[in-house]
């Protein structure tokens, strides 16, 4: 077995020419999911039986609260290799993803608190999932918060390495406590209902879009690790090649 | 000098400063006690408004009490090189780092829990829950200040750390306030509070078993940054 593979993997350059290749696929294909997704789900899923057309936000909000999620996974695991192994790339790679995670977090709250208002009644509830999902974001932006405080990018890194770290360890037992909270608080308040199995023709526009907020998510995310990758390379010689080429 | 020898060289010397600073020592207590005034003022003096509260209330004033404290942990040991120098002596750096944690425990979490009986009484509290504040505030003030080392590991460099702080470690609170809160509140209607301990037992055993760990990485990075 050939593991050059994955040395070759985690060097700057080539992630750069690697990354400028895909991009325009990835583009492409979230941009073709996400219009066929949100348009079949906006315009031609038929109105659900009790909530009538309000349920139609699910093909925005359970695509991002997915991501949201998903993503700090990802930075989570992103940094450790990162740490463990000095992996110059991985480092970059974390500080791109926590807004890129923020930003899916909030929009999960916010479209969340959109669909709570006419099905619920209320604005917000304070239910074990939006609760946690609350919870996730403060997480997020105490990432972004330590990193905009450090001056050298390298040392960000590393801090915001360790804190993402602490906060997977941390992020099922917050879960877990916030589900017993949640049981142990709430009375008579409104309950998440049980996801209804859902009908095929609501399915599938929901899959596909949750497919193109993912390729959209890897684009925004490529697109940023590759703007980190000239920012923090910009001394080396094949960084300075290419900028004098193209100027 | 052996490992032992040099944590409670450590441990030692931190006392003697707090205890030469009173203020420093005596600050957090009355913050604790203003913080849990204003509640009542806010929200009115309804005993049994006060009665569903308490146990809350004393849970976050006692947690913020925790921060304020926290950010000069390892800030003027760093600020005047001392903590590079414990760094490169020959005891590892976790070690170190336990032995300030207990002694911000020692001069914060545990007056803070010695104190909370008499808050719980003044928030009307019934006596038979008394047991439970102490106890749920005695397992859960350590676990905070082990949580807390880490964020002040991660600002300790960093000129306005305090805020950032708070910020990075509240969060990570959360379990911890909704475990004893939940203990206090068992106790209150006379329900089985042993369970809520346990659980705090728990979190405190894993916080002993790898905060150490985190605190110290953290100390690193923010040493050679």
């Amino acid at each position: 077995m050939k593991w050059t593979f994955f040395h070759r993997m985690s060097s700057p350059k080539w992630f750069y020419d690697f990354s400028g290749k895909c991009l325009p696929w990835v583009g492409v294909l979230a941009l073709g999911c996400i219009a066929t997704g949100l348009t079949w789900g906006l315009l031609f899923t038929p109105p659900d039986y009790l909530q009538g057309n309000s349920y139609r936000i699910i093909f925005l909000h359970v695509p991002s609260a997915s991501l949201a999620m998903t993503v700090y996974v990802g930075l989570a695991i992103t940094a450790g290799i990162g740490y463990i192994w000095k992996i110059k790339l991985a480092d970059m790679a974390v500080s791109c993803l926590a807004p890129i995670g923020a930003s899916f977090c909030a929009l999960a709250l916010i479209t969340g608190s959109i669909w709570g208002k006419p099905t619920w009644g209320t604005w917000w509830v304070w239910d074990a999932r939006l609760t946690s999902m609350l919870i996730l974001l403060f997480l997020y932006l105490g990432l972004v918060a330590l990193r905009e405080a450090f001056d050298s990018k390298e040392t960000a890194s590393r801090a915001c390495a360790i804190l993402a770290m602490v906060g997977l360890v941390n992020i099922p037992i917050i879960k877990f406590s916030v589900d017993w909270w949640n049981t142990l608080h709430q009375g008579a308040t409104i309950k998440m209902t049980e996801r209804p199995s859902m009908a095929l023709e609501m399915l599938v526009p929901l899959l596909v879009s949750i497919a193109g907020f993912y390729l959209f998510c890897l684009f925004v995310f490529l697109l940023r690790l590759r703007a980190e990758i000239i920012s923090r390379e910009q001394r080396t010689s094949w960084v300075r090649s290419l900028l004098g080429a193209k100027s | 000098m052996s490992v032992s020898q040099g944590v409670m060289v450590v441990l030692r010397r931190d006392l003697h400063l707090a205890f030469r600073n009173r203020g420093d020592l005596i600050n957090p207590l009355i913050f604790f006690m203003l913080v849990a005034t204003l509640f009542p003022l806010g929200v009115g003096p309804d005993p049994d408004t006060l009665l569903v509260m308490g146990g809350g209330v004393i849970w976050v004033s006692a947690l913020l009490a925790n921060l304020l404290a926290m950010d000069s942990l390892f800030r003027s040991d760093f600020e005047d090189g001392s903590l590079e120098q414990l760094m490169l002596g020959p005891q590892p750096l976790w070690m170190i780092a336990m032995a300030k944690v207990i002694s911000h425990w020692l001069v914060t979490g545990l007056p803070l829990t010695l104190l909370s009986p008499v808050l719980a009484i003044m928030f009307g509290l019934p006596v038979t829950a008394l047991p439970a504040i102490v106890a749920t505030l005695l397992l859960g003030t350590p676990l905070l200040s082990l949580i807390g080392a880490i964020g002040a590991g991660l600002t300790v460099g960093l000129r306005k750390g305090g805020i950032l702080l708070s910020l990075l470690t509240l969060p990570l609170y959360i379990p911890v306030l909704i475990i004893g809160t939940g203990g206090i509140d068992a106790a209150v209607s006379e329900m089985v509070w042993s369970g809520h301990l346990m659980w705090q037992g728990v979190l405190l055993v894993l916080g002993v078993t790898f905060a150490p760990l985190a605190i110290s990485a953290s100390l690193r990075v923010s040493i050679s940054g």
